[in-house]
């Protein structure tokens, strides 16, 4: 059973640990769309996917993962922005979990845009 | 919607832009009653009683992205169209409540779903809010409370991972119990 005695050992790691996380002005930032349009197109688990695989890969510390309204491209939900400081916003469009994992490990891991999915090639 | 926690996903959205600081999200199911009602219900801002009669109103959306707001005329089709009914109470500076019932043997219930999931994404996403979820069965009931465990986790955020996945495993086992035993 989960109980608060363990909620209060993951304080004090936590607080042993790096409790910067919050102020990482270099962390890259996955927005996924959020809204009627976006959760009706199937964004929980893109969202669910971009978490795990993030999870997996030991990057919490270095990629956020968060969700964010409609931007205005219905057609194109699930949609997923991915923004890493000093480089040009990514829009990525009619994700899947699978193209999720594969944003992580190349783009967020590799630097290597997946431009078949972009909005770009949508279009 | 595939899946009515994803209704609530939605709904609860408009409590987070609506800035509320605490949100309760209830789920009853009876198998006795043949009935499940959900209840989404926030101290935000609020809204006129005209605004109120607007929302229900596919063509009526405070955004600015898109002409039409479907999440509230969506979650209130899902009830009626199971025989059920749906309410929506709010005021100025105090709130909104919002409530569906629903007939769970009805053709046209769509299943909750990973109503877990829908809370997790909820905390993950908006770790300043503390959320209230209660769900409960005709055996019994379970509470997640983020102020509780706020005070058991001081200044560590509650999307630190580790938090996020002991959140994870409560829901799972407290489920699991309201649910018999077997899920």
């Amino acid at each position: 059973m989960k109980s608060l005695a363990e909620l209060q050992a993951i304080r004090d790691r936590a607080k042993a640990g790096i409790n910067l996380r919050k102020e990482n002005p270099n962390a890259a930032k996955v927005l996924v769309g959020m809204a009627t349009c976006g959760i009706a197109a199937g964004a929980r688990p893109v969202l669910n996917a971009f978490t795990e695989e993030i999870a997996k890969r030991g990057l919490t510390d270095d990629i956020v993962v968060t969700q964010t309204g409609c931007i205005g491209i219905c057609q194109f939900e699930p949609v997923v922005e991915i923004e890493i400081p000093g480089e040009e916003k990514v829009t990525y469009v009619k994700m899947t979990p699978e193209k999720a994992v594969k944003v992580v490990n190349d783009h967020l891991v590799n630097r290597n845009v997946v431009t078949e999915y972009t909005i770009g090639a949508a279009d | 919607m595939r899946e009515l926690s994803l209704n609530v996903m939605d709904v609860a959205q408009n409590s987070v832009r609506a800035e509320a600081k605490l949100v309760y999200i209830t789920v009853t199911e009876s198998d006795r009653d043949d009935s499940l009602s959900i209840t989404i219900s926030d101290d935000g801002c609020g809204m006129t009683q005209e605004q109120v009669s607007q929302v229900i109103d596919p063509f009526f959306t405070t955004r600015t992205t898109r002409k039409v707001g479907l999440g509230v005329p969506l979650f209130k089709l899902s009830a009626e169209q199971t025989g059920g009914s749906f309410s929506i109470e709010s005021s100025v500076g105090v709130g909104t409540t919002t409530k569906a019932s629903y007939v769970k043997s009805h053709v046209d219930m769509t299943p909750l779903g990973d109503i877990n999931s829908t809370v997790e994404i909820l905390i993950r996403c908006n770790p300043d809010i503390d959320f209230v979820f209660t769900h409960s069965t005709d055996t019994a009931s379970f509470t997640l409370d983020t102020r509780e465990l706020r005070e058991v986790l001081g200044d560590v955020s509650l999307d630190t991972p580790d938090v996020l996945d002991w959140i994870h495993q409560y829901l799972i086992e407290q489920t699991q119990i309201i649910y018999g035993g077997a899920n």
